[in-house]
């Protein structure tokens, strides 16, 4: 076992995806999935090591001022119990998992975790820009797997369907060497795709512009994973917006695959 | 000290914001070429000594560095290129959120002081061919509300030598004595003249029973006894006004009315809201005996009615004109924040799971003169809708459902409702959830946001017409994060059983949320000193008025107080301990102890003696129309691109309407996420499969012709569309939103005894069609003032009634929605259609006032309801639509390129049997009929249960992309369903 199943989903501060994703979390079979404010991990309330996922979930962080997730990452950097850097260092190295969805995969990136997450806590390597339009917006959007990435939380995804909400999703990589790496180390998780999965920058199926197409990234390890859009909130089939006309094959959303996925890999004894 | 923090885009990036504002330059003529923006922050503290402390701490803190570049007290348009400068922030006394974010993020490296502040701006570098003129003309038209915010416009030539004037910090005006008057009012003259110097808008009898109350010997004895003075401080005036004002008390819905109908019988009316409105609702809830759902209605903030044996749901809509009017983006973004708190602040608390959203403006495409101060329909409409945007999406609340009205008469003032559903577990500590009641000795706790000059005034200001004086004051902006941590805070207190009430601080303020808490023990002690302030120089009776938002009002027994705080503190969220309630029979008020108000609560609450009003229904008389020669399938263009009928597609994309999981039935759905669904359903409790409905009615545009039908038709379509989607007349709750011209005679408004009699007619409605369809009223809210008087001349909005509806149904699974399915499934229409064109989408195209508007029958609609809510129950109906704006030629083509096919139809014999031309078929807006699309294979079922019913065949789906219409062999509609399509979306794109 790579660690347990229960799950830590940090809330608060603006944060307001913790019903659903806590809910997906526990249809996919997590043993427990707890709710915690974000000032409770960040006081040292909360032993990491219960845990074997951390979801950082969506939300509108201080309400996006300063750019989305910034204030908490200095929260992260200047206003935490000191050990708790240390902390989610050996986390990580144990092989437990962190997810990050919307304003989580902005902290993600913006904190440095993703998408080499040992850069954690000092160096950003790319950040989440406004999307080209210049507008937030909810909407349904064709993802398709970057075959070469090998993390636990896609395993068994080819394309799916899930709904972005943001106004600031365009992946931005800092300079052409770490675009290099990014894609020499196949990083990038998941693409914005066409009906057919042809990755594609048009406006809408790509709703916010960015670089390669990107929705996802994840860290070398695979352990690191952050996306755009947000599987929580497919997690029943009434959520999809075409479920009047389609055929019934059965209750849950293919949103929960990806925390089934962290489950199975966490459960794993290899 | 004062420095300047500006961040930029990195060169190379492309700048989204100034794209976007580019484009609205460009829409609107002016000749912008080129547009980046900055952010701007303000910093005036001590702390930071030296440019190089600064830095660090921006690099820190501020800087992206992946995505800016910066530049520290050295403005960075020095070295860019621009034409002009234009800088946007805050006047001083705004709510500025990001200034109030930049400001935590500073404190987590910078030890700021108390009285350190932070303001925020954002510049555009604007290049392009402008005059100084043209630019200033721009910038007002699409960057600046001079009302609340300041602006430093700047071209390159003299950007260096003034650019000091960046560097000017917008401090509020706080070195004001702080005093608590006694403003002469001896005689009736002197008091209204006060009334109307300090916006009281009290009537001569209002101010003439404040009077009287000071004359009373018991009064007098007791000011004596107290070392108060004779006559009022400014302090009781002023919380006297607030808990008076029309908006607080409802004085017109409460008033007594002699009503002379058409034929001169008179009606005496007590009250319009317990006749007409609780009235219905008692005799319902009478009727359901035992099965009564309803657990709270009318008395607390939200109605409550019961989801399950586990969970409750409340449901309020408020409205928030008058601000809106002024800055709609602070207008509506204070409108929903404030409803968000009535929904939570019910019972004991209570989680929101749903916004819904009805906006009224002006034509978008106005070009009529507009009175000076007013903004174009078109801004206050994308004002109200960002507003919306951010209140919505940043509280985390979907907005899940709406709808937009467009018609001439809201260009004088907006209508802007905003509905906030909540669930609450039925229990808390094993009594009810919806009971609560602040004790004796309980502490007054105040959480949430600081006080400031803010939305003072904003209870009285709803209360009167617009005009060019209308207050700054009255307009605030609302900071859902903070909310949302308040939220947070209340519901971890809530889990550790911390007080015994809570209420919302809205209109009115603290005069008004202690004020009502105060009836539950007769009494308290309010020390206004001790309230957070947001800066020096409030007097006493601004801060007991102030409508400052972000606030919660609870009562915590005195054991409790001590965790409260602590509680509170940890959470990051500010509370304050301003007194305790009392069982004195007074409300009293102190400022650093002195006592500066005693009202006695009897009089306070009851003391309001009821107006005596005057009402005469004349009906208006309207020719016959005329007949009408017209190419039908043009005219179903021109009608799906009219801005009422239009998608809505471009607001409903800016609104997060799938947070919290749940949503089932969405604004948008179909193959291609573009057919318009009628209401909105979500599953509430996720692991549920029970699931809520919410629906809209509202059709101000028969107003004119009768309020009754215009009231009925809105209670009807808005039942009509959760049936339209799966739902049942088993559960179904209603809140009834009034929107008035001000309906009381006067010089002012010499037609008031027209318009309060078209008010008691739309009350005669709501309790004749709550009755028939058994829809109980929960909660509702009046605004009454909707005039604007600008240059002297009066502008009235049509008499609005916005219906919504909350349902409850079994099984979401069994919802349906209105997108064609698969080709050869039969076309039903379900329900008569009559030759009732005026109002109608088709008469407004044409500029026709003139024939019938829809009646609505509550028998015959109720049995078919029923009967619909059954068909869909067993699955018999593959698609469902409502028939409303724009008719049953609307409703067909939605339906058809909502799916994706195409139908072909034959109105024969519907001609024969109705006696209706084919434009008066397709386009007549008769009440209470649904289209119905059925399999082959349901046909005989769907038919059989529906035998009773006014059923009509229309024709069959097809895989041809058109809609075919013929009328006794001739093609009277003959469109391809793009072209239909693109109509629909363009309308309002």
């Amino acid at each position: 076992m790579k660690g347990p199943t229960k799950t830590l989903i940090p809330s608060g501060l603006g944060l307001n995806c913790e019903k659903e994703t806590q809910y997906s979390c526990l249809r996919a079979g997590a043993e427990g999935a707890e709710v915690v404010h974000t000032l409770d991990l960040l006081q040292g309330r909360v032993n990491l090591f219960d845990y074997g996922l951390i979801v950082f979930i969506g939300g509108f962080l201080d309400g996006d001022y300063l750019g989305s997730a910034r204030v908490n990452v200095n929260r992260f950097k200047y206003g935490a119990e000191p050990k708790l850097r240390e902390q989610l260092k050996e986390y990580l190295r144990q092989g437990r998992l962190i997810l990050g969805i919307c304003n989580g995969f902005q902290f993600l990136v913006k904190l440095g975790l993703l998408p080499f997450s040992e850069d954690a806590f000092t160096t950003q390597s790319a950040s989440l820009a406004h999307n080209v339009q210049g507008q937030f917006e909810d909407r349904w959007v064709w993802l398709k797997k970057n075959e070469g990435n090998s993390s636990p939380f896609l395993t068994g995804i080819d394309r799916i369907y899930l709904p972005v909400r943001h106004g600031e999703g365009q992946l931005v990589v800092k300079n052409a060497m770490v675009e290099q790496e990014i894609i020499k180390h196949n990083l990038i998780g998941l693409r914005y795709a066409d009906t057919e999965g042809r990755p594609t920058e048009v406006y809408p199926l790509n709703p916010n512009g960015s670089w390669e197409n990107a929705a996802a990234l994840s860290n070398l390890e695979g352990t690191v994973f952050g996306l755009m859009p947000h599987p929580e909130a497919y997690n029943h089939y009434t959520n999809h917006p075409h479920w009047t006309s389609q055929p019934f094959q059965g209750e849950e959303g293919e949103g929960l695959i990806f925390f089934k996925n962290a489950y199975r890999y966490l459960n794993d004894s290899a | 000290m004062i420095h300047r923090l500006e961040l930029a885009l990195k060169p190379t990036l492309e700048d989204p914001i100034g794209h976007k504002t580019l484009k609205q330059f460009q829409t609107h003529g002016y000749a912008a070429t080129s547009i980046r923006t900055l952010e701007v922050y303000l910093i005036e503290s001590e702390a930071i000594s030296s440019t190089e402390q600064l830095a660090r701490f921006s690099e820190e803190l501020f800087v992206d560095p992946v995505l800016n570049d910066y530049a520290l007290n050295d403005p960075l348009a020095e070295r860019l290129a621009f034409d002009w400068f234009v800088e946007v922030g805050y006047k001083a006394g705004v709510t500025d959120n990001a200034a109030r974010v930049a400001k935590e993020n500073l404190s987590l490296q910078v030890p700021l002081a108390e009285g350190d502040l932070l303001a925020s701006a954002r510049a555009y570098l604007i290049q392009g061919d402008f005059t100084a003129q043209e630019i200033q003309k721009a910038a007002h038209r699409l960057l600046v509300n001079p009302l609340i915010q300041r602006v430093a416009l700047l071209s390159r030539q003299e950007f260096s030598a003034q650019k000091e004037r960046l560097f000017q910090f917008p401090h509020p005006q706080g070195d004001a004595p702080i005093s608590v008057e006694k403003p002469p009012c001896d005689s009736l003259e002197q008091l209204m003249a006060l009334s109307e110097q300090r916006l009281l808008a009290l009537s001569k009898e209002e101010a003439r029973t404040i009077l009287s109350y000071y004359q009373r010997a018991s009064t007098q004895q007791d000011r004596l006894r107290h070392g108060l003075p004779q006559g009022p401080t400014d302090v009781e005036l002023e919380c006297i006004a607030q808990t008076w004002s029309e908006h607080c008390k409802h004085k017109i819905f409460n008033s007594h009315i002699d009503y002379e109908d058409e034929e001169g019988n008179l009606t005496q009316i007590q009250s319009l809201y317990k006749t007409y409105i609780q009235g219905s609702t008692n005799q319902i809830r009478q009727a359901l005996g035992t099965k009564d759902w309803c657990l709270s209605v009318f008395k607390d903030n939200a109605g409550i009615i019961r989801f399950n044996e586990d969970w409750s749901l409340a449901f309020k809509v408020e409205t928030h004109n008058s601000p809106s009017a002024l800055d709609p983006y602070g207008g509506a973004l204070t409108g929903i924040v404030g409803v968000n708190r009535d929904a939570y602040g019910t019972g004991m608390g209570a989680k929101l799971i749903a916004n819904t959203d009805v906006f009224c403006f002006g034509p978008p495409d106005y070009d009529g003169p507009l009175p000076k101060k007013l903004m174009h329909p078109e801004r206050i409409f994308e004002g109200v809708r960002l507003g919306v945007e951010h209140g919505g999406n940043h509280s985390g609340v979907p907005t899940v459902n709406g709808a937009i009205c467009f018609d001439d008469s809201f260009v004088g003032k907006p209508l802007v409702f905003c509905g906030t559903v909540s669930l609450m577990p039925a229990k808390h500590q094993g009594a009810p959830s919806e009971q609560k009641q602040a004790q004796r000795d309980d502490h007054i706790l105040m959480v949430g946001g600081r006080i400031g000059k803010d939305g003072i005034h904003g209870a009285t200001f709803s209360s009167i017409a617009l005009d060019e004086n209308s207050p700054v004051s009255a307009v605030q902006i609302g900071d859902p994060i903070t909310q949302k941590r308040m939220f947070d805070f209340l519901w971890a207190a809530k889990q550790e059983n911390l007080y015994s009430s809570v209420t919302d601080n809205g209109a009115g303020g603290l005069s008004s949320s202690v004020g009502e808490m105060a009836e539950d023990t007769k009494g308290a002690k309010l020390h206004l000193d001790r309230a957070p302030l947001k800066y020096k120089g409030l007097q006493p009776w601004e801060i007991l008025v102030s409508e400052a938002q972000e606030r919660m009002t609870l009562s915590v027994p005195p054991t409790r107080v001590e965790r409260f705080l602590a509680l509170a503190e940890e959470m990051l969220v500010e509370a304050s301990d301003l007194g305790e309630f009392t069982d004195s029979g007074y409300l009293e008020c102190f400022y650093h102890g002195e006592l500066v108000a005693r009202l006695e609560m009897e009089f306070l609450h009851q003391g309001l003696p009821a107006m005596r009003l005057k009402a005469k229904w004349t009906p208006p008389v309207f020719v016959e129309p005329p007949a009408l020669e017209l190419h039908l399938g043009k005219t179903l263009r021109q009608l799906l691109g009219r801005p009422n009928v239009a998608s809505k597609e471009r607001v409903i994309r800016q609104y997060d309407h799938e947070v919290g999981g749940a949503g089932v039935i969405k604004p948008l759905m179909g193959p291609n996420n573009d057919a318009p669904m009628d209401a909105a359903a979500l599953r509430p409790v996720l692991e549920s499969k029970e699931g809520a409905l919410i629906a809209n009615g509202i059709c101000p545009k028969f107003a004119p012709y009768d309020t009754y039908h215009m009231a009925a038709n809105a209670i009807d379509e808005a039942i009509r569309n959760l049936i339209a989607t799966g739902g049942s007349l088993n559960q179904i709750a209603g809140l009834d939103n009034f929107c008035w011209p001000d309906p009381v005679e006067s010089d002012h408004t010499p037609d008031g005894q027209y318009k309060l009699a078209q008010l008691v007619r739309a009350c005669q409605a709501i309790y004749d069609y709550c009755l028939g369809f058994g829809v109980p009223c929960i909660s509702g809210k009046d605004s009454m003032k909707n005039d604007a008087i600008l240059e002297g001349k009066k502008i009235s909005i049509k008499p609005t009634l916005l219906f919504s509806v909350l349902g409850k149904v079994e099984d979401i699974t069994k919802l349906i929605t209105s997108d064609a399915k698969g080709p050869d499934h039969a076309v039903y229409l379900l329900g008569e259609t009559h030759n009732e064109m005026a109002g109608s989408e088709l008469f407004g195209l044409l500029g026709l006032t003139a024939g019938q508007v829809p009646k609505v029958n509550s028998t015959t609609a109720k049995a078919r309801y029923e009967q619909v809510a059954q068909a869909t129950e067993q699955g018999l109906i593959s698609a469902l639509h409502d028939c409303s704006d724009g008719g049953l030629g609307v409703a067909l083509a939605e339906m058809a390129f909502g799916g994706g096919y195409g139908m072909e139809l034959e109105l024969g014999f519907a001609l024969t049997s109705s006696g209706l031309e084919p434009i008066q078929y397709l386009f007549s807006e008769s009440a209470s009929r649904l289209v119905a699309l059925v399999k082959k294979k349901h046909q005989p079922a769907f038919e059989s249960l529906l035998r009773d019913q006014f059923l009509t065949l229309l024709g069959t789906t097809t895989l041809k992309q058109e809609l075919l219409i013929l009328a006794k062999g001739e093609v009277v509609v003959h469109e391809p369903l793009e072209g239909l399509k693109s109509s629909w979306q363009q309308g309002l794109a």
